[in-house]
């Protein structure tokens, strides 16, 4: 017999004393942060050397929970904030963990800036359709026709393909799983983390409390027993082919893992180029200890 | 640029504006860190940290617009570095937010504001110094902050290295905040060496984590010492209302303690941070009250008032926030009236009637802006204030 489970594994990558989280039950955003908790045990990254940063919303939340150093910033804005923490510590490895009416809405302009330029940013955005926080308003990936507070009579907007979005403006690699794909999810966070440049991972989830309620689509489970009957694996497929419809199948799988030099090395590169030895490199601050 | 001297300082005599002697003066404090977004007339900040950041291991990055400069930056100054951006008019609405942002977080930062005439687009290549409000109340809710005012290109290059230094001393966001005319007139620029030049280094603190709370003011201090990510302090940062280990704590006392340290630790500490210059005040009956170019135009009309026989001095704001009350007060006692003279319709003058509660005549001397004051309209203003 195998001795007792004493303590969850997960446990330690969360700030324990901040449970109970704030999400409703039957939430997907928890789900992602256990795996994102196993990836990290998997990718064995120094947790010391990890810093996350959220935007606002529910999963604006994420950065909170995580013991690890980390960074609860404006709507919309978690990309440029990170973006300038990378530069300014290419020493950390730096992680965007947010939703989907922060990162394509408000954030939309940063979302493919961060893209072009390759700013060296893993990206995960959790898709739940709707802006929880707020009570259940449509978002730039909300089907036609669903109902939300502020489409009352159904959505009537063509919906972001957001793997297409990132493919498009040069992300290094683009994942789609669900909430319901938790293995493959942590590996292909845990696959991400350890790559350099702009990666994206987008994680269709359930909100019971607004979305699912208010197009009469069940409880999380039931949404979790969707995802398993619609979700079909194409690893590897164009990403033209992979946006979402309403209540239709939905592809997931890595769709883009490429090699292009970095924002910090094109600039790097650039500046040894262009003055040669007259070229001073930037020096991280973490490379001096804050205890003096 | 060839001289500058091994950590960057570009010691020596020049002849630069306004906005090259702010990005000379970011150098010389330390600053490593900016972002920008390109707008008229603060441009030429940046343009210089881009060109001569890569020659003293700096880094700088254009934006994709202000809203990402201003947090980039905030990114950067958590990372650990001096940091800064620069900004105009319209770019200063939109880094708002963030201004909020780096005061509730209490992030050491340098903010750059060429003001140039509005609202909206307004009169880009032209002066103004109509955002002196907003530098005050611009971000939403209660907060406080430091506002600095060159009249110079030698007090940008000293004033920005003021900044950089009460950014660290506070854990505060300040604001340098040119006019057109200062940002684009170029004079003489004294820059001393390295040690003459104090620079006020981050307060890294030498508590163990788990003692340490990222905003717990330090003993015998308002303000809270730091650390950064990567050194295993697993420090948590949210625009939320916070505890001092930074948890959101969503409740009025928390709320209240919070937002009185926030505001304490400026209005209380105001006798270390106000600066003005004073001139010719002993025996005056009449003080103008100015700041950036307008205090330059008011000398001219100082000197023509006084040669008409008007015993009137000089009060120049060095900073604007926070106000010298102190100082406007005790002045409010013992003369007959306040001149203010600046270009916008009237901004710091609520700040002069204020204070003075009616005691004193104030006589507002306003401006739209696009141009300066013809100094004879000062002058009149300075008479007319005693007969």
């Amino acid at each position: 017999m195998s001795a007792p489970v004493k303590e969850n594994p997960v446990n330690k990558y969360l700030r324990m004393e901040r449970m109970p989280s704030i999400w409703c039950p039957g939430c997907g955003i928890g789900t992602t942060v256990n795996c994102f908790a196993r990836a990290l045990d998997e990718s064995k990254i120094p947790l010391d050397n990890l810093a996350v940063v959220s935007g606002i919303g529910c999963t604006g939340r994420v950065a909170g929970y995580l013991n690890v150093d980390s960074f609860h910033t404006t709507h919309g804005r978690a990309i440029p904030f990170a973006t300038g923490l990378q530069l300014a510590r290419p020493d950390l490895k730096v992680v965007v963990y947010s939703g989907d009416g922060d990162l394509s809405a408000i954030g939309g302009n940063h979302f493919i800036h961060a893209a072009r330029r390759n700013a060296d940013l893993l990206v995960v955005m959790v898709n739940n359709f709707t802006y929880g926080m707020t009570g259940g308003q449509v978002t730039p990936t909300t089907f036609r026709p669903a109902i939300a507070s502020t489409t009352p009579y159904g959505a009537f907007e063509q919906t972001f393909n957001m793997p297409m979005l990132a493919d498009s403006c040069g992300a290094v690699y683009v994942a789609r799983w669900t909430a319901y794909h938790v293995k493959q999810l942590a590996k292909s966070m845990a696959e991400a983390i350890n790559k350099r440049g702009f990666r994206f991972i987008e994680i269709a989830a359930p909100c019971p409390t607004l979305y699912l309620r208010r197009n009469k689509l069940g409880e999380g489970l039931d949404e979790m027993k969707f995802y398993k009957e619609k979700s079909v694996i194409r690893n590897g497929v164009d990403t033209r082919e992979v946006a979402l419809d309403y209540r239709k199948e939905i592809t997931v799988g890595k769709f883009v893992d490429r090699e292009r030099a970095t924002l910090e090395d094109a600039m790097d590169q650039r500046y040894k180029e262009a003055l040669g030895a007259k070229y001073v490199p930037y020096v991280s601050p973490g490379a001096a200890k804050s205890q003096a | 640029m060839s001289n500058a001297n091994s950590s960057g300082t570009l010691t020596g005599s020049h002849y630069l504006d306004g906005d090259h002697a702010c990005s000379e003066g970011a150098i010389a404090a330390g600053c490593r860190f900016a972002a920008g977004y390109p707008i008229t007339p603060s441009t030429e900040v940046v343009e210089r940290l881009a060109q001569r950041f890569p020659f003293v291991g700096g880094r700088f990055l254009q934006f994709e617009d202000e809203l990402a400069a201003s947090i980039a930056l905030l990114g950067g100054a958590w990372g650990g570095a001096k940091a800064c951006t620069v900004t105009s008019g319209p770019g200063f609405s939109l880094m708002m937010e963030h201004i909020g942002l780096a005061a509730i977080t209490e992030t050491p930062c340098v903010f750059f504001n060429v003001q140039r005439a509005g609202p909206s687009t307004g009169l880009p290549t032209q002066p103004a110094q109509g955002d002196m409000m907003q530098a005050r109340f611009g971000s939403h809710g209660d907060y406080r902050l430091i506002a600095l005012c060159p009249n110079s290109p030698q007090e940008c290059f000293d004033l920005t290295v003021d900044a950089f230094n009460m950014a660290e001393e506070f854990r505060v966001p300040v604001l340098v905040m040119l006019d057109e005319v200062v940002g684009h007139m170029t004079e003489k620029v004294v820059i001393p060496e390295d040690a003459e030049i104090k620079v006020t280094e981050r307060r890294w603190t030498k508590k163990p984590p788990g003692e340490f709370k990222l905003f717990a003011p330090a003993e015998g201090s308002l303000v809270p010492e730091m650390v950064k990510p990567g050194d295993g302090y697993r420090i948590h940062v949210t625009g939320l209302t916070h505890d001092e280990r930074g948890y959101p704590k969503m409740t009025v006392p928390e709320h209240e303690k919070m937002q009185m340290r926030l505001w304490n630790k400026i209005v209380l500490n105001a006798d270390k941070i106000v600066k003005y210059e004073a001139k010719d005040l002993d025996d005056a009956e009449v003080v103008v009250v100015s700041y950036g170019i307008t205090s330059r135009i008011a000398e001219r009309a100082i000197q023509q008032a006084r040669a008409q026989g008007v015993k009137v001095g000089s009060f120049r704001l060095i900073t604007a926030w926070p106000f010298p009350e102190k100082e406007i007060l005790q002045l409010s006692k013992k003369v007959k009236a306040f001149v203010v003279p600046e270009l916008n319709l009237g901004q710091m003058v609520l700040e002069v009637q204020r204070i003075v509660e009616g005691r004193t005549k104030v006589v507002p001397v306003p401006h739209v802006g696009g141009t300066v004051h013809d100094p004879q309209v000062i002058t009149n203003a300075i008479v007319g204030a005693v007969r």
